[in-house]
């Protein structure tokens, strides 16, 4: 391809060394996941990658995930939000009073709940942001509040099932509409297949056209070779993952979901003047503020982000388990926080980024599958859990302060 | 044999210190004399820090090459209690005092009067007095740090150090944040000690305080000794040691321009701002001012004077409360009245505390530069990151701030560069009107000169420049026009042509009088 020829041939031996070793904290997270999802896959006899228990890893992980991006904001913002846990729970709830006891359709209660996130964000974020209480006060206090108020309105008991449509959002896949019968072994889901194709060309290009412009303009970047092994590995993961997913019932909305998020909020922290704003926020709060920066609106503003993915990881979750049970969502701030910090961000503000909390979900959750399997005990699971996430931020400060 | 006088109490001999990639030290000698003060002066990024950090154990015993002898005994130190124990006390720049905590409880922390754990207040209390009375500070020893100014947290310090016995006192540019009272309060203290047979190393970049207590000066250039020039032989002109700072001769410290003030630009009106804890109590009162196109006006004043109260009272009221007054720009009123809305009406203003608030330190020097003007470098809120990097590589090239790229961090910079930055920021927002508040403060020689050249040029391209400066010299050699302010008010403003440091210091003094006596003398 002409554009790879017209780059410098500085792609050396040395010069990739020199980078990767730059940029340890970026591969070193990437590559940890990779390490553990090997080992798990080995451990586990192949059952970690197993079609179905692929696709399960992605369901139980996917409201993590989704609030962990929330929760990377608000970290980065320099605050924390114990509350969503209890959150999740109350909108489940709230979800299966309107539709269970109310019956309202599935599309007004995902909106009114979503709003309700909202309005719980806001409350939180304006005692933070205007009244200037911590965080943490604040959303402990939240914690206790809206557990409560998801107690108060089930009565203490599961309210369920949902309508199917509602389910769906949970447990459906997305339709195939080129379905195939391949060998006679049953279905395999080719429109999955080629959206994770195009998905991963898209990429590639997406990458190729940034290397370019930014040579262009004369960016030091990352070597050929090591761009090249990079995008590779890439689009190979996706496809893999593509062609196990469609052997089994193809891509689940969820996913879907998932995905569409993880690039939006990928792009707005990268590219966009809010989200750098947040990131200067967190790193230097009176700098921010007399750059001219409205600190107070942004710091709200990340709290009513964090209401609405916690609504939306609460409606997922209750569609999931198909009822809404007062103890729903326990511990989850817990598991949420954690994939943000064993992602890199800082504890102290202004550090943090998108695939880094997306990677350390994916660590807590392949961990937390593949002990599962393994058959090691809760009580276990949760040693080495903890014990992970201290070893994970023990070497992102170790490295931080030695570069 | 020579006099008592002339023994070394410290000599440090080849000292090489290498940083991954950096030599920071390369063969560097310093000879302390018993009972003297040592000047150690040398622009930002010279060594004088790493040098003293080499000295105190900071870097242990082997993480450099040298000798170091100290009384004649060769030493080797494996941290800073090594070299305390012998009276070696270092007092850096920031101070380590602890602000919730007394005075007496910071005197001696670490070193509690205490018998089996149990502290004795009654001997620590009379101690800490008498410390305090040795370095002239009359506070009540149980007055807490945060309640009392910098440059008594300053006179703590050494009273600190007094209380661990020392036997040569290191101090790291300990006037940098002093008013000129209390930074010749501290000089005359070292001439005091001095007396008393304790030497000290004074860093500093204030070459009118050398001349005044130092015996000799050893002079650091870029991590060598230049050489070591005795004081008291013959006096040492300043041209002469910026002369072994920079390597060359600075025949003039102010660049040269010629000013031709345009109309009026900027006004204020009748502005009043009260102290944020302390509703009622006014800090700024019935502050005027104007300034015009391509006018430098200078605001002269005493620490304290109210000068950065006001300044931050006008920029958006990110100071103070219940803030009345009005501002014009090109004759029309405008509204200031959030940080936003200045920036919108042109206005700027790049702080005193560059580390506190002008900088996100963690972030590098490109994203410090674009933050108060993002929409600069985006469209639609989303950001175009090669303009982004071209318009700091532009910056970084016009200010000439020194660093590997503009990807690094800004922590990293030195303070010179870390201004350059911050005066960047407020470039690419392209103000009207600029207000930079102390822009020298602690940065060497060398990158003053290029502030000031920068300063020049914003006021060449028709921008006014208020120029907020505890240096006296500097507001002579680079304003137009001086207002002088003492507690919160204006008291006199002349042309730069007619001023003096005399007439300054005179027009303070006489308001201070006015407000004690309630009546005008003279």
């Amino acid at each position: 391809m002409s554009a790879e020829i017209n780059l410098p041939a500085r792609g050396s031996r040395q010069s990739v060394g020199r980078f990767v070793k730059a940029h340890l904290r970026d591969y070193g997270m990437l590559l940890s996941l990779a390490a553990i999802v090997l080992f798990f896959q080995y451990m586990t006899d192949g059952t970690l990658l197993q079609p179905l228990n692929l696709t399960n890893l992605v369901l139980q992980n996917s409201y993590i995930v989704i609030m962990a991006l929330g929760m990377l904001l608000v970290i980065v913002a320099g605050h924390i939000d114990l509350s969503v846990g209890s959150v999740v729970a109350f909108i489940g709830a709230l979800a299966a009073i309107l539709m269970v006891r109310l019956h309202l359709d599935f599309v007004t209660t995902t909106l009114l709940c979503l709003l309700a996130g909202a309005a719980i964000g806001a409350v939180q974020g304006f005692w933070v942001a205007y009244l200037r209480i911590p965080s943490f006060i604040v959303t402990l206090a939240g914690m206790l509040v809206f557990r409560g108020l998801c107690l108060i309105l089930l009565a203490g008991q599961s309210v369920g099932p949902f309508p199917v449509e509602f389910q769906r959002l949970s447990s459906g896949f997305i339709p195939d509409f080129l379905a195939l019968d391949l060998f006679n072994v049953g279905k395999f889901h080719i429109t999955s297949l080629l959206l994770c194709g195009a998905l991963a060309f898209a990429l590639v290009v997406l990458n190729l056209a940034a290397r370019r412009r930014r040579h262009a303009v004369g960016i030091e970047q990352e070597p050929l070779a090591l761009f090249a092994v990079k995008n590779l590995a890439l689009a190979a993961v996706l496809v893999y993952v593509g062609q196990l997913m469609a052997s089994y019932r193809g891509l689940p909305n969820v996913l879907i979901i998932m995905s569409v998020l993880i690039a939006l909020y990928g792009f707005v922290t990268r590219n966009t003047t809010v989200g750098r704003r947040v990131y200067a926020l967190g790193g230097n709060e009176k700098a921010a503020r007399l750059s001219g920066i409205d600190t107070r609106r942004l710091s709200f503003y990340t709290f009513v982000n964090m209401g609405v993915l916690a609504a939306l990881a609460g409606l997922i979750f209750a569609a999931r388990l198909n009822t809404a049970t007062p103890k729903a969502g326990v511990s989850f701030e817990l598991d949420v926080i954690a994939a943000c910090f064993i992602g890199g961000a800082s504890a102290s503000g202004g550090v943090g980024r998108v695939t880094g909390a997306v990677i350390g979900a994916f660590i807590m959750g392949v961990m937390n599958n593949g002990m599962s399997i393994v058959g090691i005990g809760i009580d276990w699971q949760q040693v080495i859990k903890g014990m992970v996430l201290l070893a994970a931020v023990t070497i992102d400060v170790y490295n931080k302060n030695k570069a | 044999m020579d006099s008592i006088q002339d023994m070394p109490i410290l000599e440090m001999k080849g000292i090489s210190k290498t940083f991954p990639g950096v030599k920071a030290l390369d063969n560097v000698n310093l000879s302390v004399r018993e009972g003297e003060i040592h000047a150690l002066i040398g622009e930002n990024g010279a060594g004088k820090s790493t040098l003293m950090k080499v000295l105190s154990g900071v870097y242990p015993h082997g993480s450099f090459e040298g000798d170091i002898r100290f009384r004649g005994e060769p030493v080797a130190f494996r941290g800073i209690a090594d070299s305390e124990r012998l009276g070696i006390i270092i007092i850096h720049q920031e101070l380590a005092l602890v602000p919730l905590l007394s005075i007496t409880e910071n005197l001696f922390l670490g070193n509690e009067q205490a018998t089996r754990g149990v502290i004795d207040w009654d001997a620590s209390t009379l101690r800490a007095r008498e410390l305090l009375r040795m370095v002239g500070l009359h506070d009540p020893p149980e007055t807490l740090i945060t309640d009392i100014g910098v440059g008594k947290q300053q006179l703590v310090e050494i009273a600190k150090a007094l209380s661990k016995e020392v036997k040569l006192l290191i101090l790291d540019e300990p006037t940098a944040s002093l008013n000129e009272s209390d930074s010749d309060a501290l000089l005359d203290l070292l001439l005091q000690f001095k007396a008393r047979g304790i030497s000290s190393i004074l860093i500093s970049h204030k070459l009118n305080e050398i001349a005044k207590v130092a015996d000799r000066v050893t002079i650091l250039r870029d991590g060598t000794t230049v050489e070591t020039l005795d004081c008291r032989e013959a006096a040492i002109s300043q041209d002469r040691i910026i002369k072994g700072m920079v390597g060359r001769e600075l025949s003039d410290r102010y660049p040269r321009r010629t000013s031709a003030p345009g109309e009026v630009l900027f006004e204020v009106k009748g502005w009043n701002a009260d102290h944020p804890a302390h509703p009622g109590r006014r800090v700024v009162k019935d502050v005027n001012l104007t300034v015009r196109r391509g006018e430098v006006v200078g605001i002269a004043g005493l620490m304290g004077a109210g000068r950065t109260e006001f300044a931050m009272s006008l920029f958006g009221r990110s100071y103070g409360r219940n803030i009345r007054g009005q501002a014009f720009l090109g004759g029309r009123e405008i509204d200031v009245s959030t940080i936003s809305r200045a920036m919108a009406n042109g206005l700027a203003y790049a702080t005193e505390d560059r580390k506190q608030l002008g900088l996100v330190l963690d972030n590098d020097i490109r994203h410090n530069i674009t933050l108060a003007n993002l929409p600069g470098v985006a469209k639609r809120g989303v950001i175009d990151h090669e303009r982004e990097i071209q318009v700091a590589e532009e910056f970084r090239r016009r200010l000439r701030i020194r660093c590997s790229g503009v990807l690094q961090e800004a922590v990293n910079l030195s303070g010179g560069n870390q201004q350059k930055v911050v005066l960047s920021k407020w470039l690419f927002a392209d103000p009207q009107v600029l207000i930079l508040d102390e822009p020298t403060r602690g940065i060497d020689v060398g990158a003053k000169y290029e502030i000031y050249t920068i300063i020049n040029q914003l006021a060449a391209e028709g921008r006014g420049v208020v120029l907020i400066s505890s240096e006296m010299p500097e507001l002579l050699g680079v304003a137009d026009h001086i207002y002088v302010m003492n507690a919160g008010e204006m008291v006199a403003e002349m042309p730069a042509a007619e001023a003096s440091q005399e007439k300054i210091m005179r027009a303070i003094m006489r308001s201070g009088e006015t407000l004690m006596s309630g009546e005008v003398s003279l």
